[in-house]
């Protein structure tokens, strides 16, 4: 199976990848990369994790990572790693 | 390892530049559901697109949330209905029994469009072609999902010019069945030249006979990707313009690409191909107009709009092609008016005219669409309109289509209003100069010297 890159973008805060990754944490996805960036007091961070031990259905876990960033404010998105491979690489 | 910032490239296309794809289109062939019993021919028809097109949407769904882009439509299309009623049909209305059939399976299945209620009429029509034609008219005004689309020539054949005859009144007749609701039975019909089997695009989709029982077609879009990359190359040369256009349409093809491996593996079918179009639609940002004006010309219209349009088509199809495994369907820059916001404003401004439209025809993937005329256009003009398309497309060896709206009851410096993806578009002047005598002529043109290949 694939890997998975979830993207955090937002206004940064405490606590951010505490809370990422405690739910990640929580549903069994490894972390296998982790990059950030702060440019002018915004958040932009790169996850690359593996699914593969969690139970937790996809789609489920894209829509609750979406909801926990509404929650600490910033934008969560879970995508599949070959949507970004297949574009960028030949 | 992939990076942040090409991740959020992708990501910026999604979001900003409405990178999606535009539809997974699953083509069904219906060649097996053939009877002599016009109940058992609509039963088969039914329970085989059912059958086959169950997990479509919820596939497409899936595939949308895991990935992250949009998929704007999934689809159908069907062998031309004209050879599968053959069998059972008798008339006109038998035909249409067979359009509210598929209606139904297309509304049960959650698909917006079913494509193939068609006829590949090229160089002769049968009886049974000429009813399903005859039929379209009742059949688009009493159905919601189905499109109609007729081949009137090609390359390899010439043009029946019966047929484009026939084709000009019922352009019109579909016009007067659907006058209630601004003519808009006449944007799900479509004449062409040179159809292609495999074309995942409505109105024009149909799935040919050249074609395996089942397949899926994915159709790409991505014409606000193109003009942000472009902005980024304000004042340079051709040569880099070019590359820019080129590399762009590679990501965006393979973007569509991967879709349509995934919806071919989930849902047990084979892949057919991907159509790199660059397919407009009416929101803001999303214009192959735009693209134009971000070449540098002032309107889309403009001179110079010709080339600008040739050597997009061409770089897109440049870098589409080694993106994909199997390129096919239309695949180039689609130029209609009324799903283009860029092309709107051009003929608004009166930078665009009919005779415009149809130069631009000759170097672009298809030709004159969603373009709304005066209601009281003659059937005759509509078929030398029609003839002049499939002549660029005849003698060029291209696809060549012809989508208008003789909006019933409206005249030039009217607006028509269509909704969704179909947009609305100012009404058009048409040349008032008759052909009446040159379309009544009957028979057909000759298949022309090039073709003579073997």
């Amino acid at each position: 199976m694939s890997k998975t890159i979830i993207t955090v973008a937002g206004k940064d805060a405490v606590g951010i990848i505490a809370k990422i990754c405690t739910y990640l944490a929580d549903n069994e996805v490894n972390v296998e990369d982790i990059s950030q960036t702060i440019v002018q007091g915004y958040f932009n961070m790169m996850m690359i994790v593996d699914t593969s031990g969690s139970s937790k259905p996809y789609a489920e876990m894209v829509t609750e990572l979406e909801v926990l960033g509404d929650e600490i404010g910033v934008k969560i998105r879970c995508q599949r790693e070959d949507i970004f491979t297949k574009m960028h690489r030949i | 390892m992939i990076t942040i910032f090409e991740v959020n490239e992708t990501n910026k296309m999604i979001e900003q530049e409405r990178l999606d794809v535009r539809t997974i289109t699953l083509g069904i062939s219906l060649l097996d559901c053939c009877d002599s019993d016009l109940d058992a021919l609509n039963r088969n028809i039914y329970d085989k697109i059912t059958r086959l097109a169950k997990d479509l949407v919820s596939t497409g769904r899936e595939i949308e949330l895991e990935y992250g882009i949009p998929i704007v439509n999934t689809r159908i299309s069907v062998t031309p209905i004209a050879l599968v009623g053959g069998g059972a049909c008798r008339s006109p209305e038998d035909f249409v029994e067979v359009a509210k059939t598929l209606d139904r399976a297309a509304r049960d299945t959650g698909v917006n469009f079913l494509g193939g209620y068609s006829a590949i009429v090229s160089k002769g029509m049968t009886p049974t072609d000429e009813a399903l034609i005859r039929s379209i008219p009742t059949a688009l005004a009493s159905t919601e999902r189905v499109c109609s689309s007729v081949n009137i020539g090609s390359t390899k054949t010439g043009i029946n010019m019966d047929a484009v005859k026939l084709m000009g009144e019922i352009v019109r007749e579909t016009a007067e069945a659907t006058k209630e609701n601004n003519s808009l039975g006449c944007a799900k019909l479509v004449v062409l030249c040179n159809a292609p089997d495999d074309n995942p695009f409505m109105a024009g989709a149909f799935h040919g006979v050249t074609e395996a029982d089942v397949v899926i077609n994915v159709g790409v879009s991505g014409p606000g990707v193109i003009k942000h990359a472009l902005e980024g190359v304000r004042g340079e040369n051709f040569e880099v313009l070019c590359e820019t256009v080129k590399k762009t349409a590679f990501k965006v093809t393979r973007a569509g690409q991967l879709v349509a491996q995934e919806a071919s593996e989930r849902l047990g079918i084979p892949f057919g191909i991907v159509d790199l179009s660059l397919a407009p639609t009416p929101s803001v940002g999303d214009s192959v107009a735009g693209i134009l004006e971000e070449m540098g010309l002032e309107s889309a219209g403009a001179p110079g709009t010709t080339a600008a349009l040739a050597l997009l088509n061409d770089q897109v199809k440049k870098g589409g092609i080694m993106a994909s495994s199997f390129v096919g369907g239309l695949s180039g820059a689609f130029i209609p008016v009324s799903e283009d916001q860029g092309m709107i404003d051009a003929v608004n401004r009166g930078a665009l005219t009919l005779e415009k439209l149809e130069a631009m025809t000759c170097v672009c993937s298809v030709g004159l669409d969603m373009i709304a005329i005066p209601g009281n256009t003659p059937a005759s003009t509509i078929s030398g309109i029609i003839a002049d398309e499939a002549a660029i497309g005849m003698i060029n060896q291209k696809t060549t289509a012809v989508r208008l709206i003789p909006v019933i009851g409206k005249d030039v410096g009217d607006t028509v209003e269509f909704g969704g993806l179909l947009g609305h578009a100012p009404v058009q002047q048409v040349n008032r100069f008759g052909c009446a005598d040159f379309i009544n002529r009957g028979g057909r043109i000759p298949a022309p010297i090039h073709s003579f290949k073997n």
